[in-house]
């Protein structure tokens, strides 16, 4: 899977957490732009988890910070697997 | 004489002028005062000036009836307790000023795990100076780097601790969904070691476990598994060793976690397992090994207060009375409560908000009674909770007056 095709898959994943309709780029970050807390970070953690069949386990995903590592990330492991 | 000699001072406003580290607490310390302005009585400092019994004590000026200690079984005025930790005083001395490995281990200490391997009916039993110490040292030293941690979201903090302090992969699920425990189970990378931390109760919502299916699955995934019983022990299970003997599994938990500041009355914590090399630990547990071993008396008296405990079961019924009585009451009341039916000696009563929940907190203590003010981040999904804690001491009448106040303060600040 590439980076893309990741990218459209995270984006559809994403819209249900993102209640105030953050316009999404590489740069937006969970914490600040998108305000996420910790039980939103578990719920759309496990969301991509289950749809890529992979773990990000809390020390990956305290490296990760904004909607570009993530979907770095999350290809390199959906590649990876 | 130049001009600029007779004009003041005027140093440059520096940036970040009264910013130091201490900073970062400013927003708590805003929402601290905000409620407080108010003129509500300081719910996080209490002082109780005199302790009459397990469930009494004159607090802030008042008497007052305890309904949020963990002091479940009433062990701590129990006679026997009392005298056994007065004997360890005057032989033994008031402290041990060592570690374990070293000067701290006395008879008293090898006492008090052999009591916990009979009242746990295990091979071996590790005590530490609390029970924060005991999960920080056994998780983060039984799961190392290269390893997986896979722990429910609402565990203890402590439990959480003994994770930032280890070196393992730190995987958490959804409360109590044993779905998603075995999804993460299953999509560890094969041949990594894996430990699953689970609680009997949970103490926020005193919600239990569904310990029987949870160990089972974990158990075909080649997990090892922990289990913190730290609100069940005394109380739960037919010898009251918790969930997991309650649910027919205590068998195949690896790891049982405990603590002396609830049910047994004193303070301390404790691991027992049946694990043939469990014995190492004592030389590889930082946390137990860098610190002083427990009082000569605590530890008697929680070698006493654990053999009395195996024949506990008139109380541990009365207890069950007790928080059946009051769920019961709460809930014909009007009070949203945390579970639907009563699962264990705590019950927790959700607020509409912190402020609604700290004028209700101090409307039952100018009432007569104290019950703890939960409150994010300690407790899940950002709720504000009064949370009861039952003591198998409250006599029938008590828990009576016990709902007469709460239907009082509920109505004075317009929850019911």
């Amino acid at each position: 899977m590439d980076r893309a095709q990741v990218d459209t898959t995270i984006r559809s994943l994403i819209e249900p957490f993102n209640k105030k309709g953050v316009a999404i780029e590489d740069s937006t970050s969970f914490a600040n732009d998108l305000e996420f807390d910790s039980l939103t970070v578990m719920d759309f953690v496990a969301a991509i988890e289950d749809e890529f069949d992979i773990i990000i386990s809390m020390n990956q995903q305290a490296e990760i910070e904004n909607y570009g590592q993530l979907v770095d990330a999350v290809t390199k492991m959906a590649t990876d697997k | 004489m130049s001009e600029g000699i007779s004009q003041a001072d005027r140093p440059a406003v520096l940036e970040g002028e009264g910013r130091d580290l201490f900073s970062k607490f400013d927003p708590l310390i805003a929402m601290r005062e905000g409620l407080l302005a108010g003129g509500v009585e300081d719910p996080f400092n209490l002082v109780m000036e005199k302790v009459l019994s397990p469930t009494r004590a004159i607090c802030n000026g008042r008497e007052t009836i305890l309904l949020g200690t963990y002091n479940y079984m009433g062990m701590t005025f129990d006679r026997d307790v009392i005298e056994a930790g007065k004997q360890a005083l005057t032989e033994f001395g008031s402290g041990t000023t060592g570690s374990r490995v070293l000067n701290g281990t006395y008879q008293g200490h090898k006492e008090v795990e052999r009591a916990l391997c009979e009242f746990y009916a295990m091979d071996h039993a590790m005590v530490f100076s609390t029970g924060y110490q005991a999960n920080l040292g056994i998780i983060s030293t039984i799961a190392g780097k290269g390893d997986y941690i896979v722990l429910d979201i609402d565990s203890h903090a402590s439990i959480w601790d003994g994770c930032k302090l280890g070196d393992a992969e730190i995987v958490p699920f959804k409360h109590n969904d044993i779905e998603a425990m075995e999804k993460r189970l299953r999509r560890i990378p094969e041949g990594a070691g894996k430990l699953v931390i689970l609680e009997g109760v949970y103490s926020m919502l005193g919600d239990i476990a569904p310990l029987k299916e949870m160990v089972a699955v974990a158990k075909r995934h080649g997990a090892m598994v922990l289990v913190d019983e730290a609100h069940s022990m005394g109380f739960i299970g037919h010898h009251g060793r918790g969930v997991a003997e309650d649910q027919g599994c205590l068998e195949d938990v690896d790891f049982v976690i405990g603590t002396f500041s609830k049910s047994v009355g004193t303070v301390g914590g404790f691991c027992v397992s049946n694990h043939p090399k469990f014995e190492i630990l004592r030389l590889v547990c930082r946390p137990y090994v860098f610190t002083a071993s427990l009082p000569p008396s605590v530890v008697a008296t929680a070698a006493m207060s654990i053999r009395k405990l195996m024949h506990g079961s008139n109380k541990r019924a009365h207890l069950w009375e007790n928080s059946k009585t009051l769920h019961q009451g709460l809930k014909a009341l009007g009070f949203q409560l945390g579970t639907d039916e009563p699962q264990s000696a705590i019950i927790a009563v959700i607020m509409p908000d912190l402020e609604r929940g700290a004028m209700m907190w101090e409307a039952l203590i100018k009432g007569g009674l104290y019950v703890n003010l939960a409150r994010p981040p300690a407790t899940p999904a950002n709720m504000t909770l009064l949370r009861c804690s039952l003591c198998a001491e409250h006599t029938e009448q008590e828990v009576q007056t016990i709902l007469g106040i709460f239907e009082q303060a509920g109505k004075a600040i317009g929850i019911i």
